[in-house]
């Protein structure tokens, strides 16, 4: 893929010069190629004048905001060129169909235990997952499906605390805000994981809005919560588990205080770039025979989804198969 | 169903899946390299002529008002022909149940081979298109084709969609 993802994390303003990009910060004025532009991560504050959302608008570009903490804050989603009335159908079909929608549900709490499950056997690590994970087939109700899904996720964050240094113990998961390290990741990875897969709805024909493991209400894109399930395992975890055990984040990477435990600037960036590389980072492909990114295997996830809802095929989530 | 295009009697050819997914309007995001190909030869070589878009369905690549009327369409590889040919007969068809003009002939122009082809809509390929037509609407009206993998596969701009 020619096309990149850019991420801003200094303050900045964009500006628009016919069509290029420029990013202008203290450093200086960077520009940056409109046809190369995929998506956009921004975390500094960012100024953008109408003229850059005009002409992202115009290629299709998706720029995903996040406050200073590393939350997501919002996207600039463009207006979709190519949308399907048969699929927005189907798929709202599928979730009032309560029989369709459990179904669904289901298979990407499955989906995403087996990947939690080859991320815990590359540690050698034993656990009771597969056995909570049976206890689905018993589930009548979502509430019920999201609380094996909450268990499995508890149980597999304990292990943490097995496969990293003692500084970055989990003691619990805290989210808003994270009280230490590893929970501070977490969220971070987990925010980014949210964006990118925001970006491969977007180019499908997929509404994001209609969900099945989350309530569509949940959040605005709750379709791209339930297909993050999938990839966290396999993208954000690793990368975590990949970054503090080879010390390339380390205590020095944090803001600490009392009740808050943010990444630093240097800590973003070193976050940022090792996280972008797994995305870029290819895999041949079984079905296909060719090359694919992890990127693309999101979005892949997502024409797999919509041949679920034609009744093509039934939706097989996608397992981390090395 | 709405009326049949241009590029579904296309499709109808080349494969059944291809046919049901363009007709449902599932668009694949990414244009494949053949149609930007296409697309670009499109522009540089037949620049002069007009495009013609008849009732939103057909469109033709130019037509020479002559006595009969050209209707040209241009091909870049000579690989699908027989698609080639329903989609030109079923422009002059069109032009005749739809338009009352009669007076056509067909010009389909290789571009890589430097050859054109007449076509002529004969009574009997009017049957057989009749035939292609109704065999359209039923495949559009039913349940999607299942993909199989071809040699074509590969180059569609459908084949993650198909085989992921
Ligand atoms: S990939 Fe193959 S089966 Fe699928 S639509 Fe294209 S030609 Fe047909």
């Amino acid at each position: 893929m020619s096309k990149k993802n850019y991420y801003l994390l200094s303050e900045g303003i964009l500006k628009r010069k016919e069509n290029t990009i420029y990013f202008v910060n203290e450093k200086g004025s960077k520009p940056l190629p409109i046809n190369k532009i995929y998506s956009m991560y921004a975390y500094g504050q960012i100024t953008i004048s109408s003229q850059v959302i005009s002409l992202f608008a115009k290629e299709g570009i998706p720029i995903h905001f996040f406050n200073y903490y590393g939350y997501y804050n919002g996207s600039f989603y463009p207006r979709e060129s190519l949308l399907s009335g048969d699929l927005l159908i189907k798929q709202a079909e599928h979730n009032i169909d309560f029989s369709k929608r459990l179904k669904l549900a289901k298979l990407f709490v499955e989906g995403a235990a087996k990947n939690i499950l080859k991320v815990l056997a590359y540690y050698k690590i034993e656990n009771n997952i597969k056995n909570t994970l049976t206890e689905l087939n018993e589930s009548s109700k979502i509430t019920e499906v999201m609380n094996v899904e909450g268990r499995i996720r508890a149980e597999y964050y304990q292990y943490f605390d097995d496969i990293l240094p003692d500084e970055f113990k989990m003691e619990g998961r805290s989210r808003q805000p994270p009280t230490n390290m590893i929970n501070s990741l977490i969220s971070f990875g987990n925010s980014m994981m949210y964006a990118s897969v925001i970006t491969e709805l977007y180019n499908t024909q997929l509404n994001p809005t209609i969900s099945y493991l989350h309530e569509p209400a949940e959040r605005r894109f709750s379709l791209a919560l339930d297909l993050s399930e999938i990839f966290k395992p396999i993208i954000v975890d690793r990368v975590i588990f990949y970054l503090v055990n080879k010390k390339m984040i380390t205590e020095k990477d944090f803001n600490q205080d009392l009740n808050c435990c943010l990444l630093n600037d240097k800590g973003r960036a070193t976050f940022v770039k090792e996280y972008n590389k797994r995305l870029e980072t290819t895999i041949k492909h079984k079905d296909l025979g060719r090359k694919v990114s992890y990127q693309r295997l999101i979005r892949l996830e997502a024409y797999k989804l919509k041949k679920h809802v034609f009744g093509m095929k039934e939706y097989d989530p996608f397992v981390i198969w090395w | 169903m709405k009326s049949i295009n241009g590029t579904q009697i296309n499709y109808y050819f080349i494969c059944k899946t291809k046919l049901w997914l363009f007709s449902h309007n599932i668009q694949m995001e990414q244009e494949s390299d053949n149609v930007s190909l296409g697309k670009q030869l499109h522009e540089t070589s037949y620049k002069k002529e007009k495009e013609f878009l008849i009732d939103n369905l057909i469109n033709v690549d130019f037509i020479k008002n002559k006595d009969p009327i050209e209707i040209h369409e241009v091909k870049k590889t000579q690989s699908m022909e027989i698609s080639h040919e329903y989609q030109l007969l079923y422009y002059m068809y069109y032009l005749k149940k739809e338009k009352d003009i009669s007076n056509t002939v067909g010009y389909l122009n290789y571009q890589n081979i430097r050859k054109q082809i007449e076509i002529e809509l004969t009574e009997e390929k009017e049957e057989e298109l009749e035939t292609v037509l109704n065999d359209i609407k039923s495949i559009v009206d039913s349940d999607v084709p299942s993909p199989k993998k071809s040699r074509i596969c590969r180059k569609c701009a459908y084949f993650e969609f198909c085989f992921a």
